[in-house]
């Protein structure tokens, strides 16, 4: 299945008595890419899980197109890539052993030409046999970001992507970001690295104990929006 | 992707991750090992055993031993939140479970495969004498335990208190399987074997896996998703 939206309207959650969020409501089109900012605790990372399907919304809905996660099933999985914070990949396996049991368990075709392809990309080819645990984080932040990429997603959640990468990394990163959003890709993201995607995001959004506003438009940076808008 | 090569994937996967690390089949062993040696000081006296007791302590080993297995194998798929991984993919969540299941149980007959020559040698216990009976056993009780504890400790992967709940929950549904086991195995050790009441406790044992089986299978993606 494909989709070209997904929206959330009035989405709540609550882990008991706690309510992580509150009547959360907007959409991302293909050919964006959105962050969701706010403070940690704020309820990020639970929308994210919310989108990736791992997560029930006590209440409100989420549509990718004109699907529900319930109605789309596993093959709406298929159109979504998740970058969590934590990164998904097995540190006792090689970076090819990780790809390669994730493109199968995805039914890819042409596994190995993917899986050669993802670690150039990573630029992991030469350690691709050395097991996941002894890269740096910045190395598994790479693999883990092709791991999401392999299946070539509609909708691409990423939660943190910047974290242990450094400048050249980074830019590779924005660089493949910029791609996915040519090709028509879905990217929803938080980051608290806000200078990274000043010049990347066509919305912004500020999460504040659960509740969703749009980022202030305005003079100055990303950050200084932002903190305008969180200190009012 | 088919059902069942999803289900290979991933046993094949957990193989092998345990094969590159080798924790899970160390820690059971030592452990297996360990419980049979303390058992062999209190229940060994003048070279003879107490009546019965080598099913007791070859079941009571094989569940201890497994509950550690399924801990270690599910904290491992928590670490790095790969079990969510594993719940993104496109394919019937519960083939994933299957998958982890058939791992599981790969593993408890590996540590099966050391303890049950050492209960031969050190309980002197006749298991071999119709191997067939006795394979049957272990292989339906170590499947309700596996079906059982997969469907729990996945449950249990993001609790923080799953040490102390996996077995709170575990052990009281598997009492059946372990009952089974001993009884059965009991029932082979008699100078006369009784295979009439080994077969009634190995049918026991293969409906408790058909019951459990396919509770899990049922219960195992609307328990995943949260």
């Amino acid at each position: 299945m494909d989709f070209t939206s997904l929206t959330f309207s009035n989405v709540s959650r609550h882990f008991g008595r706690r309510r992580a969020l509150s009547s959360v409501s907007f959409a991302v089109h293909a050919g964006q890419v959105v962050a969701l900012l706010g403070a940690n605790g704020s309820g990020k990372s639970t929308l994210l899980s919310i989108a990736a399907t791992l997560l029930e919304a006590s209440s409100g809905e989420v549509r990718y197109g004109e699907v529900t996660a319930r109605g789309g099933g596993a093959s709406l999985r298929r159109a979504i890539g998740v970058l969590g914070h934590d990164l998904y990949v097995y540190p006792e396996l090689s970076a090819a052993q990780n790809l390669r049991f994730f493109g199968h368990l995805y039914g890819l075709d042409k596994v190995e030409h993917r899986v050669a392809a993802a670690l150039a990309a990573a630029a992991l080819a030469d350690r691709a046999d050395d097991p996941v645990s002894t890269y740096s984080r910045g190395m598994r932040q790479r693999l883990a970001l092709e791991r999401a990429l392999l299946h070539e997603p509609r909708l691409l959640l990423l939660d943190e992507p910047f974290t242990g990468l450094d400048d050249p990394s980074s830019l590779a990163l924005r660089g493949r970001l910029a791609h996915l959003r040519e090709r028509g890709g879905i990217v929803l993201l938080t980051t608290h690295e806000l200078e990274a995607i000043e010049a990347l995001v066509d919305a912004a959004y500020v999460l504040v104990r659960g509740r969703v506003q749009p980022l202030i438009n305005g003079v100055g940076s990303l950050r200084e929006r932002y903190r305008r808008q969180v200190e009012a | 992707m088919t059902f069942l090569s999803t289900a290979t994937l991933v046993a094949r996967k957990d193989l092998l991750v345990e094969a590159r690390s080798r924790e899970v089949i160390y820690t059971s062993l030592l452990f297996a090992i360990s419980c049979m040696l303390v058992f062999a000081f209190g229940l060994v006296k003048e070279g003879r055993v107490i009546a019965d007791a080598a099913g007791a302590i070859l079941w009571i080993t094989i569940a201890f031993a497994g509950t550690l297995a399924l801990s270690r194998i599910f904290d491992r798929e928590r670490q790095n939140e790969t079990l969510r991984a594993l719940l993104l993919a496109p394919t019937p969540r519960a083939a994933i479970y299957v998958g982890k299941f058939a791992g599981v149980l790969g593993l408890l007959l590996l540590v099966e495969g050391i303890v049950v020559p050492l209960v031969v040698l050190m309980f002197d216990a006749q298991l071999f004498r119709h191997t067939g009976w006795m394979l049957g056993l272990l292989l339906a009780g170590s499947a309700g335990y596996a079906a059982v504890g997969t469907l729990f400790a996945a449950m249990l992967a993001r609790s923080r208190s799953r040490g102390a709940l996996l077995p709170v929950l575990l052990y009281p549904i598997t009492v059946p399987v372990i009952i089974g086991g001993v009884r059965g195995t009991a029932a082979l050790l008699q100078p006369e074997a009784d295979l009439v009441l080994a077969r009634a406790w190995l049918m026991m044992l293969i409906a408790f896996d058909a019951v459990f089986i396919t509770l899990s299978l049922w219960t195992f993606e609307p328990a995943m998703t949260e």
